[in-house]
């Protein structure tokens, strides 16, 4: 019955993103960290999403139709982070400068709108399933 | 008589059910890069199956022999879709697509569901007979 199957379909894509939600969080947290080293300065984070088959969930799937997501690793951003000229700044390195994160805001601010998005989408699916579903344990009555 | 009360809808329902999951697949995946939406033609599963059921089935001796796809409901084929504009990661997802693609399936689902519910009416007014 592959009306079961959109549970676990949808269910893998709402952690997925709840995952991705959680990145932007850390980064949008962490878009003003400074440091005196630019290698040690946080890095904005996201995550890759995979498409995982049904077999590999260990769901029934003949047709291998339906198929849910799994975040496959989160990569830091290679951009490199802001240098700027702040003598006064306890970080600083011996030349005066300091490294800012190299989140972008506004980047961030459409990915969280994105994972909200998507979220949503999955939510409705869930409850679409469930209501057809209950129509059915429902037949005939 | 009571070989087939339901008519069609009974495997209707099946397939429709198995495109649900196919497009919460699509909409699951709508930010995997690479993805490739996919969806099941609901009349090309109807004139397989109606035409399946006068063709001679072929037959399998051996578990090597591989089944034709499409002749069996629960393996309903499932085609990749064509996407109305390429996005650059790969991505053939289109949300309002797939959306009206779900809504209408969930409208189908609760057709089939219907017509099926009026038919057990139907028969329970008839073995009652009030």
């Amino acid at each position: 019955m592959s009306l079961f199957d959109v549970f676990n379909v949808s269910g893998s894509a709402m952690n997925a993103e709840t995952i991705r939600l959680n990145t932007t969080a850390s980064n949008l947290a962490n878009a003003e960290s400074v440091n005196g080293d630019p290698t040690k300065v946080y890095r904005a984070r996201h995550p890759v999403f995979q498409a995982v088959m049904n077999s590999e969930m260990g769901l029934d799937d003949a047709a291998g139709a339906s198929s849910g997501v799994r975040v496959m690793g989160v990569v830091e951003s290679t951009t490199p982070p802001i240098q700027t000229y702040e003598p006064n700044n306890p970080l600083a390195d011996k030349d005066g400068y300091v490294y800012t994160s190299n989140v972008n805001s506004i980047e961030e601010m459409a990915n969280m709108i994105s994972a909200n998005r998507s979220f949503a989408t999955d939510v409705e699916a869930v409850n679409t399933a469930r209501d057809l579903l209950l129509k059915v344990i429902s037949m005939g009555h | 008589m009571f070989d087939n009360i339901f008519g069609i809808h009974e495997q209707a329902l099946m397939v429709q059910g198995q495109r649900m999951g196919v497009l919460a697949g699509n909409l699951a995946n709508a930010d995997t890069p690479g993805f490739k939406a996919r969806d099941i033609d609901f009349a090309a599963v109807l004139s397989s199956q109606s035409q399946g059921d006068r063709a001679l089935p072929l037959a399998a001796t051996d578990s090597a022999h591989i089944t034709l796809s499409g002749t069996d409901p629960a393996t309903a084929d499932v085609k990749y879709r064509n996407p109305y504009q390429a996005s650059l990661d790969g991505n053939t997802v289109e949300m309002p697509v797939e959306q009206a693609a779900f809504s209408e399936t969930n409208v189908r689902y609760q057709a089939s569901l219907n017509f099926i519910n009026s038919r057990i009416s139907e028969l329970t007014l008839a073995i009652n007979g009030s």
